[in-house]
């Protein structure tokens, strides 16, 4: 870039018109550096600012603990929704984990041909809106049954998490040693036993990101919810009767003519925003680093 | 430089009672071996990488297996208990057999296997658990889970490995706040704790300073007294230090067979030769 080769002299020393260029340049893409990440950061700062300023004042214990109130009334609150939400997360986890960490076993275990067939379909799915996967189970399980259920929803969500956790798993499996392996091998344990009390051990930290990032990701997908859980004004823990959500509530109290529906809509934003927040955290302090290495 | 080799090898500690034959004397009948290579050919994919190789382990002996890089004396070490297995495309002909028994029969378990023949790596390889679980992996894996057996085990292989009063005051400590020699003859007592038949070592000292493995040679002489040992070493001079047999290999040929002291002072072969004196490697 700037006359790198001493032209005039011998000596090792740059000239000092070759510094004050050399440091010119460098501030120059520092600078630019500076500037995307503060666009990136302050973005994210703007939305939960203005959310947050906007909706604080919303945020009582009504919120979590009442239901629905009469339209048009205060005094309502977002519990049917944070409830329902969790009970189709858990629902989710028990079809997205088990199926998300085995998967990325199979992919790191399997040999053969056939084996990169597996992470094709899962990345075409990962790329699947969730309204279609939304539809398959309203086709399949809605359908039949004749019922809108949480556990229409909750399977959605689950179907929607796989993709996730699986290519995290696969990709933290992959990176621990090889060396693991064959000492553990060498000892005259099985591939299974290996897997289980050597590999996953020392990768379980970087699968719980993955697990925890997978529920981030689901916590507030609605359109799936829209005609598999459908919501409910009522509140309801069966699983086989519609349940309300909180991505849901968001629409519909923000899409309400009332203002009080609205407020409620942003604190439901807010404590969404926070569930998320929160389990990010949660991750980086229970797993911190990305290997078991040391205790 | 065979002279200095030659003065090595005569200075080594022979065994009393293993008296050394000399050329002329008619050699006296060796033991059954405990491991019998025959017409051993090995393929990766299409590469033949091991050339008809024939040869006898003789039992509470260490065996050295010498040759320049990429002479397939890794690989050959790592047949002897399947660990190619692990490798697409890998493919054994011919025969290896465990106290007479074919160890590549479609009905072995090649877990036992393992556990009979057991490896020490290159670079150590402790799991990242506790000195105590990374010796007690292998017998709770085998069945074994009474604490007190376990303790047992622990100190006992831990002693065998000349570890023991390093760490005997805090076993709970991570494997990985050893030093390198010290992991590596944590990695050796892993392995005694599965009371194999034979160990195998692929370069367990070549990541190691000289001190490490001056013990770890001692150590190994103290082992043989109730394992076979199977070496592979870049170190010519530890070969001849601690070695009764040595194979030489080249390209995957074995090109010479025989007692240490005949392979370091009188080689049959031209290329072993070379090779001991260093004119290429």
């Amino acid at each position: 870039m700037s006359s790198s080769i001493q032209s005039s002299n011998n000596s090792l020393r740059l000239r000092p018109r070759q510094i004050q260029n050399r440091q010119l340049y460098s501030g120059f893409i520092l600078a630019l550096t500076l500037v995307a990440t503060i666009i990136t950061v302050g973005a994210l700062l703007f939305v939960l600012g203005y959310l947050l300023f906007k909706g604080v004042r919303s945020l009582d214990l009504n919120v979590i603990t009442k239901g629905p109130a009469p339209m048009g009334m205060n005094g309502g609150g977002l519990r049917n929704g944070i409830i329902g939400t969790m009970i189709m997360l858990a629902i989710a986890s028990t079809i997205g984990i088990p199926v998300g960490i085995l998967g990325g076993i199979y992919q790191i275990e399997a040999k053969g041909k056939f084996v990169w067939i597996v992470r094709f379909f899962t990345d075409v799915l990962n790329g699947i809106p969730s309204v279609v996967i939304g539809l398959f189970i309203f086709i399949v399980v809605v359908g039949p049954t004749h019922q809108f259920s949480a556990l229409a929803g909750g399977l959605a969500l689950g179907i929607l998490m796989i993709p996730t956790v699986m290519k995290t798993t696969e990709e933290i499996l992959r990176l621990v040693p090889n060396a693991l392996r064959e000492a553990s091998l060498g000892l005259g344990a099985s591939r299974w036993r290996t897997m289980s009390s050597v590999i996953l051990p020392a990768a379980k930290n970087g699968i719980i990101t993955g697990i925890m990032l997978a529920v981030a990701r689901v916590a507030g997908e609605t359109a799936p919810l829209l005609y598999t859980a459908f919501g409910n004004t009522l509140f309801s823990i069966k699983l086989n009767k519609p349940i309300d959500a909180l991505p849901l509530d968001i629409f519909t109290m923000a899409t309400s003519p009332y203002a009080s529906d609205n407020r409620l809509a942003l604190a439901g934003a807010i404590i969404l925003i926070g569930l998320i927040f929160f389990l990010s955290i949660l991750t980086r302090f229970t797993t911190g680093r990305q290997f078991v290495e040391e205790k | 430089m065979s002279s200095t080799i030659s003065k090595v090898v005569e200075s080594a500690p022979t065994p009393a009672d293993t008296p050394m034959p000399s050329v002329d004397q008619p050699q006296s009948p060796s033991p059954e071996p405990i491991i019998a290579v025959d017409h051993l050919n090995f393929y990766y994919g299409a590469y033949h990488a091991l050339n008809d190789i024939n040869m006898r382990i003789i039992p509470r002996e260490i065996t050295a297996l010498i040759g320049p890089s990429g002479c397939g004396k890794s690989t050959f070490l790592r047949t002897l208990n399947r660990m190619n297995d692990l490798i697409d495309g890998a493919r054994v002909q011919g025969q290896i057999t465990l106290d007479g028994e074919d160890i590549n029969h479609p009905a072995v378990d090649v877990v036992l296997l393992r556990k009979k023949v057991g490896m020490v790596f290159q670079k150590p390889n402790p799991f990242p658990m506790s000195i105590f679980d990374n010796i007690a992996y292998g017998p709770r894996i085998h069945g074994t889970t009474n604490a007190k057996k376990l303790n047992e085990i622990v100190e006992e292989t831990l002693r065998g490995a000349a570890l023991w009063d390093e760490v005997k005051d805090n076993l709970k400590k991570s494997a990985f706040s050893l030093s390198g020699g010290q992991q590596q003859r944590l990695c050796i007592a892993r392995v005694l704790a599965v009371r194999p038949e034979v160990i195998l070592m692929d370069e367990p000292c070549s990541a190691l300073d000289p001190n490490s493995t001056f013990r770890i040679e001692q150590l190994m002489e103290d082992l043989r007294k109730e394992y076979t040992i199977v070496i592979v070493t870049h170190n010519m001079q530890q070969a001849a230090r601690t070695s009764q047999h040595t194979g030489f290999f080249l390209r995957g040929v074995l090109n010479e067979f025989g007692e240490t002291s005949n392979i370091f002072t009188n080689p049959v072969n031209k290329e072993t030769e070379d090779y001991v004196s260093g004119r290429f490697g």
